[in-house]
């Protein structure tokens, strides 16, 4: 059944960028996905003796100098350096120019679900310790969740919309997917859209300990990830950025632009339930699952590939393999459905949007990342594509997110035909 | 303390805050047309110079086009008072 549509403003992608504890490109963070590398590491950067979980994935070697000026780096939070590089990163691989007749219709939407976790205690600790003089001046911006999408637009001189929409775990996807309709509506026509999140500090681990949401597999960091493993326990906090340019489909036809994929999907829903935990049913994903192939205008049958929210917590896997169950019928037995978290960590905001990239590259290469560490699958009849990288010709990728507070978003991407 | 010994810290300073090349931090040059440190990043570099210095310096003395020697000056004129 297919009801008539009204012609809508296409729109593909045509470059990403990506910094990750997996790899600080898009080339490299594949490269890493298919291989099935961890990132997951005993922390090192401040003091966990005290924290019932020591181990997240952070970002490591990360030079900021390569990507922006000192004084740049110096005054923005950690998850704002990362969204900056990957963005990039993004503008160069879409060989796109920002020129005084464009610029007006070029928005920025970085998603974060904590936002600039450092700064924001370094401020209180400054002035406890030091008195308002020691408050720095740029603390007003910087503090603030929106800092990500302020420091990009003043980089490429984006001069349409931008802001940042925070919706915890689905922060990345919610961005990309509400930067879709900007340019389906006609605000924009060039929307550099993802999501950013450092939240391995102290104060980040310790709240999610307390939320009982963190794996406490302190002595086997590469193992501690396992999603839609019986034997798993709890997320592992990562940090990252990932950024797409999203373009209108026509003007990046014309300019002759890189095409990597359409996004043609975006759902979203909110459980109202309870603060943390998922409904029981997962109503809310359901209900943003099938708003996103809706708004996709495809039947559930046709999709080749999920990239699960999978975070490795016992609630969300059992969930989300319920809610893929109820949504996609007979066909979920036959769709691969991969968490790349088992290897990335939960990038939190940035995670939706480093997994739409993923599913990009499935599409393109014809190949899904796999769950590593899935050895007891709570769903033995699904294909939750363990341990390796498998081959399928994917035309219609999926990628969940759904966060504390029940937001849930669901994307889909496709592979692109004029 | 010589002008010399606080002109080296500033540049230090000058150095870590604002990514300038010490070569360029001479008493003629000012900080917003010339090494590009608009009046939030002075505020900084003010507050560190008060850490290096062990002083307290009025913002009121230092005014858009303020140059490097006119902070040297500041801060020895708070030193001296002391």
């Amino acid at each position: 059944m297919r009801a008539e549509h009204a012609p809508r403003r296409r729109v593909v992608i045509t470059g990403s960028g990506v910094i990750s504890p997996i790899g600080l490109s898009t080339a490299a963070f594949w490269d890493s996905l298919l291989a099935g590398r961890s990132g997951i590491r005993r922390i090192e950067s401040f003091d966990v003796s005290d924290l019932p979980t020591q181990i997240a994935a952070q970002v490591r070697d990360f030079d900021p100098e390569q990507y922006m000026p000192r004084k740049v780096w110096r005054r923005i939070d950690p998850f704002a350096r990362y969204a900056l590089a990957a963005a990039v990163e993004a503008v160069e691989a879409a060989k796109i120019e920002f020129d005084e007749e464009l610029a007006p219709r070029v928005g920025v939407q970085i998603g974060s679900g904590y936002g600039p976790s450092t700064v924001q205690s370094q401020v209180t600790l400054g002035l406890l310790e030091h008195g308002p003089r020691r408050v720095g001046p740029f603390t007003s911006a910087a503090s603030a969740i929106d800092s990500a999408a302020g420091e990009i637009a003043l980089r490429f001189g984006a001069k349409g919309p931008s802001g940042a929409i925070s919706t915890a775990c689905a922060s990345g996807t919610s961005a990309i997917g509400e930067a879709m309709r900007w340019i389906q509506y006609g605000a924009c026509d060039v929307v550099l859209a993802g999501g950013a999140d450092d939240s391995v500090t102290r104060s980040d681990i310790a709240s999610a300990c307390s939320a009982r949401a963190l794996s406490r597999r302190n002595d086997d960091p590469e193992n501690a990830c396992r999603p839609f493993d019986k034997e798993r326990d709890g997320f592992i906090m990562a940090s990252g950025a990932g950024v797409l340019v999203l373009e209108e489909a026509e003007r990046a036809m014309r300019r002759g632009a890189p095409i990597l994929a359409e996004l043609v999907g975006y759902g979203a829903s909110t459980d109202a339930y309870h603060p943390t935990a998922p409904h029981p049913e997962g109503a809310g994903a359901q209900q943003a699952l099938r708003a996103a192939l809706a708004d996709a205008r495809i039947d559930p049958s046709e999709v080749d590939y999920i990239n699960a929210h999978g975070t490795s917590t016992t609630l969300n896997d059992r969930i989300e393999t319920l809610a893929i169950r109820k949504v996609f019928g007979d066909h979920a037995t036959r769709v691969p459905i991969s968490s790349t978290k088992s290897m990335t960590g939960h990038m939190i905001g940035a995670a939706g949007a480093v997994e739409a990239i993923a599913a990009v590259h499935a599409i393109r290469d014809g190949v899904v990342p796999p769950t590593v560490n899935c050895f007891d699958p709570e769903d033995t009849e699904l294909n939750y594509v363990p341990h390796t990288a498998q081959q399928h010709k994917v035309e219609i990728a999926m990628s969940n997110s759904f966060g504390f507070a029940g937001h849930n978003a669901v994307a889909i991407v496709r592979a692109w035909k004029p | 303390m010589t002008t010399e010994e606080i002109h080296e810290g500033l540049a230090a300073i000058l150095q870590e805050v604002a990514g300038n090349d010490p070569a360029e931090i001479q008493l003629d040059k000012s900080f917003a047309n010339d090494l590009d440190v608009d009046s939030l990043l002075l505020v900084e570099v003010v507050v560190a110079a008060e850490e290096r210095f062990g002083v307290s310096i009025s913002e009121d003395d230092l005014k858009e086009g303020s140059t490097v020697g006119d902070l040297v000056r500041s801060i020895q004129g708070v030193l001296a008072a002391v």
